[in-house]
């Protein structure tokens, strides 16, 4: 490994050296490529971050796929219903690895401001592992290029090898995750046990 | 170039970087997805893509074909029809074998419409 003042050093002399690990970091966190896929209102803003006056193709994501076997990234973009929430799941485990997933507005997050719904799901991390979650009602397309630049220091600072791993590099992890079905009253289950506990009241 | 050399070399030489310049890539992919990155196959990302609903039935069912009536009664009525303008100007001037000729076409077409007809297909239903 070289060290950082050589590197630096280096660079001032206009000699660029890199790693594997930071070329790949570098490739992977400029070709998020985003699933065309948008719940509720949040997709507005999102459609409008992609468009010219806010052009998310300065960051490499602006190549929205129709399908989940093209796209890295899942945007949330919206309220999950109960009805939705299997198919969100699904369509994430239908992504090929390395995927990820940004939480787009309150909805996403907690439900929002239907959390009293009882159709409503309180939140996506109850299902999926997300990556960066962006609080607003509905966020700004600013605030989602913050979480997509938020989501590319993330996959920057990566390490491709070691015990922490990203999991998309590591064989014993499972890729897929769960997918809830439609029970009585409720999904079954309500939430998946490895990512999510609901908070434990203390009295 | 030396002037004993085959004047094609260089277009083979061109071939062969343009065979290397489309596979590298490829064979860097396979590579790459062969020893670094682990396959993690699974019931749902194996599966069709149905905008996330679970597939339902299978992709394996009969479909009957029914368009060869749509393509005879084109036949009949739409390009007759282009062949039918020509013949009736030049009739006046016809040879005895083009008239036969266009006759035993029109018959071959007219067959096919008591065909369809008798499939029941100019029914309104």
């Amino acid at each position: 490994m070289i060290e950082e003042g050589l590197k630096n050093e280096l660079q001032k002399q206009g000699v660029y050296v890199t790693s594997l690990q930071e070329l790949y970091n570098w490739g992977r966190a400029n070709s998020v490529w985003p699933l065309t896929f948008g719940l509720a209102c949040c997709a507005i803003e999102m459609m409008a971050a992609s468009m010219s006056r806010f052009d998310l193709a300065r960051f490499g994501a602006e190549v929205f796929r129709p399908s989940p076997r093209q796209a890295d990234l899942m945007i949330v973009a919206g309220t999950v219903t109960k009805k939705m929430a299997p198919l969100v799941v699904r369509l994430y485990n239908q992504m090929p690895e390395p995927k990820y997933v940004i939480a787009m507005g309150a909805c996403a997050i907690s439900g929002g401001p239907f959390k009293q719904g009882y159709n409503v799901l309180k939140g996506i991390d109850r299902y999926l592992p997300v990556d960066v979650a962006i609080p607003g009602c509905p966020p700004r397309p600013e605030a989602l290029i913050h979480a997509i630049m938020t989501l590319q220091e993330k996959i920057r600072n990566q390490k491709l090898t070691g015990p922490d791993r990203p999991r998309h590099l590591n064989a014993e992890i499972e890729g897929e995750y769960p997918v809830p079905a439609y029970g009585k009253h409720d999904l079954e289950p309500p939430n998946n046990p490895d990512l999510w506990q609901p908070p434990a009241i203390q009295r | 170039m030396e002037p004993n050399q085959n004047p094609y070399l260089v277009l083979v030489l061109l071939m062969a970087a343009a065979v290397g310049f489309a596979l590298t890539p490829l064979a860097l992919a396979w590579a790459w997805a062969h020893f670094f990155s682990p396959q993690k196959p699974g019931n749902d990302k194996n599966d069709t893509y149905e905008c996330g609903l679970a597939s339902k039935g299978d992709a394996w069912i009969h479909f009957r074909s029914e368009y060869y009536l749509y393509g005879i009664i084109f036949l009949v009525f739409d390009v007759e029809t282009i062949f039918l303008l020509p013949f009736a100007v030049s009739f006046t001037g016809l040879t005895v074998g083009a008239f036969v000729a266009m006759i035993i076409f029109l018959v071959l077409l007219v067959e096919g419409l008591v065909w369809a007809w008798r499939k029941g297909f100019l029914t309104w239903r």
